[in-house]
């Protein structure tokens, strides 16, 4: 299916479609997610209603995580099998992985204040996530530095790569810095079980999450491939003016 | 453009001595140059056209030696200069480079377009200036030496990466501006399409 | 449109085009990020500590966007343009840096916000901080200018600048963070905003003169 891909038209072709689905399917995810998360599903014991936000955070935590990862992946294929479309897609994600890991971020940050006292507080997971989101932010603004694009590409996967073992290394760094620091990690989901009562709207956010994920990679995806084509055609006006 | 313009500036040049550095480039230079002069600079590479260029733009001290205006109040603003770089942007539009020149050089906003015409890039103003060619960005900073009117022109090298069609733009550009009494200062290597009133060898 | 006008919008079209304040406030979020991994997690700690943290990546984050804010000018000719230009050249590097406040001085002001919260501040403290943030930015790039002027044909002049900037750097760096430790809108407050006109209204004077220099 990849090097079916592969060609930008056929790309085109299907994403034409699979965009508005994905969109689609989102919304129905969403629309089911939401009110189940926040208003049907049991409160937690401890933290009350506020733990409702447990459905938009950790799902975000997720997939702020397996977008790097999909970028990871994207970017070995770009570097060694040179497939044509997967350096975009690999720039395509990273906004959206970005967001996520800010969502991720932003979210902890309102669940943890009432029971930190303070608007942030620095625990070993949402540190990991702080490390992650800036990892983003510099993958992409190395993109933005480099004139050339294929160039581009190129340098901006090896970042990736390098970026993907770092992350666990981090991750294990944080996690153990934090057990100095801390004893307890407030967030529960996610390393403890998770009553099934809970996990059904948790899947569901993830599904929605992914959904979201895909169409905004297509929707992304089909932009660059747009702006490749503008670019070219100036530069053929400007040829033959 | 309006033909209407007439430019009074006079530039005299009194036994100008420039140097580079620890190196004297040339010493004992004069000359005059009377509205609708168009004086050309020879010489080999390395010996100080571009420095005399500079030095009448009023960027390079010279050793010795005098440059008076009369006719101008204020040097800086009765000239162009035409370097070797056109002074481009690579992410603005052709008519944003000229918008641009029009507001910080003092012309009209009426002359943008004109100018454009003129230097034949209208098809391709709004193109991003990295997409134009070496010749096409030449053309465009000719633009500049037209959307705002001044009386003295110093270019350097000005027909470097123009095509056949761009030499005879230039010529006839440098026809109109010292018929309407301004006056040309450029040094180049090669033959200009317009015979220069003087020639000015340095060696 | 006058010259001052024209180059202020142009600037701000270069620096929306390039990215505008990504990098310096990615690099500015990065940096106090690491104070605490650093540090610890040690809430009074960090509270002391944040302050001049924010001030000094700032200050980091100013030099970095100030290295090639003339350099460029040098390189592609458009230098003796704002030279032959219809305004004194001072105004034309006063612009400069104006527009370079807009595009980044100040959204990094406002990235002050989070990074503060993170670093403990109470949340009342935190206008002022990002207020003095504000015209931090404005004396960093003021004096900024001049560094900027004088290493405009220096290759790899990033720490040169760096050099030469940091001491005209420290008022503002002092006041500032006094402000954010502890002063609200205060006296250090003030003596900030002397720093800044200081810097604003001297800074183009000296960087119009290197320029010219940098012209031969």
């Amino acid at each position: 299916m990849l090097d079916a891909l592969a060609n930008p038209q056929r790309f085109m072709a299907f994403s034409a479609w699979a965009t508005p689905a994905l969109a689609l399917l989102a919304a129905l995810l969403f629309a089911v997610g939401i009110p189940w998360a926040l208003v049907y599903s049991p409160a937690d014991y401890l933290q009350g209603d506020s733990a409702r936000i447990m459905y938009v955070h950790v799902p975000a935590a997720w997939w702020a995580l397996m977008i790097y990862g999909f970028m990871g992946v994207a970017s070995l294929i770009g570097l060694v099998w040179r497939h044509a479309l997967a350096d975009v897609a690999a720039r395509a994600a990273a906004p959206i992985g970005a967001t996520f890991a800010g969502l991720c971020l932003v979210t902890g940050s309102i669940w943890g204040a009432p029971t930190w006292g303070t608007w942030w507080e620095w625990d070993g997971r949402l540190t990991s996530m702080l490390v992650l989101f800036i990892t983003y932010l510099g993958y992409l603004a190395l993109w933005s530095a480099i004139e050339d694009e294929a160039k581009a590409a190129r340098l901006a996967a090896i970042l990736c790569l390098v970026g993907v073992i770092n992350l666990p290394i981090v991750h294990f760094s944080v996690t153990w810095w934090s057990t100095l620091h801390q004893p307890a990690s407030v967030f529960r989901p996610g390393g403890s079980a998770i009553d099934p009562s809970m996990l059904a709207p948790l899947l569901i956010m993830a599904g929605a999450y992914a959904a979201l994920f895909g169409a905004l990679l297509l929707a992304n995806m089909r932009a660059a491939i747009y702006q490749r084509r503008v670019e070219a055609a100036m530069t053929r006006r400007a040829r033959s003016a | 453009m309006d033909g209407s313009r007439s430019f009074q500036l006079t530039l005299r040049v009194e036994r100008l001595a420039i140097a580079r550095g620890t190196r004297t480039l040339f010493s004992d230079l004069s000359f005059d140059a009377a509205p609708g002069a168009f004086v050309a600079l020879r010489g080999p590479n390395g010996v100080g056209k571009t420095s005399l260029l500079r030095a009448l733009a009023g960027f390079l001290r010279p050793l010795s030696g005098r440059i008076a205006f009369a006719g101008a109040d204020e040097p800086a603003l009765a000239l162009h200069l035409l370097g070797h770089r056109d002074g481009l942007k690579a992410s603005l539009d052709a008519r944003a480079h000229v918008r641009y020149w029009a507001g910080l050089l003092g012309g009209e906003p009426s002359a943008i377009e004109p100018a454009l015409a003129r230097v034949g890039l209208s098809a391709v103003a709004d193109l991003p200036a990295r997409v134009l060619s070496q010749g096409q960005g030449r053309r465009l900073s000719l633009a500049r030496l037209l959307v705002a009117p001044r009386a003295l022109w110093l270019l350097d090298e000005p027909s470097a990466s123009l095509d056949a069609a761009g030499k005879a733009l230039l010529a006839s550009m440098i026809d109109e501006h010292c018929g309407q009494g301004g006056v040309v200062i450029a040094a180049a290597h090669e033959e200009f399409a317009r015979a220069p009133t003087q020639t000015i060898v340095l060696a | 449109m006058s010259a001052v006008a024209s180059v202020f919008k142009r600037e701000l079209a270069l620096a929306w085009r390039t990215g505008g304040p990504a990098a310096p406030v990615g690099f500015f979020l990065g940096a106090t990020t690491l104070l605490p991994l650093a540090m610890g997690t040690d809430r009074a700690l960090l509270q002391s500590a944040g302050p001049p943290l924010i001030w000094v990546t700032a200050a980091l984050a100013a030099l970095m966007t100030l290295e090639r804010l003339f350099q460029a000018d040098l390189e592609d000719g458009s230098l003796d343009q704002l030279l032959l230009g219809a305004a004194p050249m001072e105004l034309i590097v006063l612009a400069k840096g104006a527009a370079l406040w807009l595009a980044v001085g100040l959204p990094l002001a406002i990235a002050g916000a989070p990074a503060a919260i993170a670093l403990q501040t109470p949340l009342a403290a935190v206008p002022a901080i990002v207020a003095s943030l504000a015209l931090g930015m404005a004396a960093f790039i003021g004096v900024g200018l001049i560094g900027a002027a004088v290493t405009a044909g220096v290759r790899r002049g990033g720490v040169l600048i760096a050099l030469i900037v940091l001491p005209f750097f420290a008022p503002a760096i002092i006041f500032g963070a006094a402000v954010a430790g502890h002063g609200g809108f205060g006296a250090a407050f003030l003596m900030l905003a002397g720093c800044a006109l200081g810097a604003v209204a001297l800074g183009p004077v000296a960087a119009a003169a290197a320029l010219r220099l940098q012209a031969e």
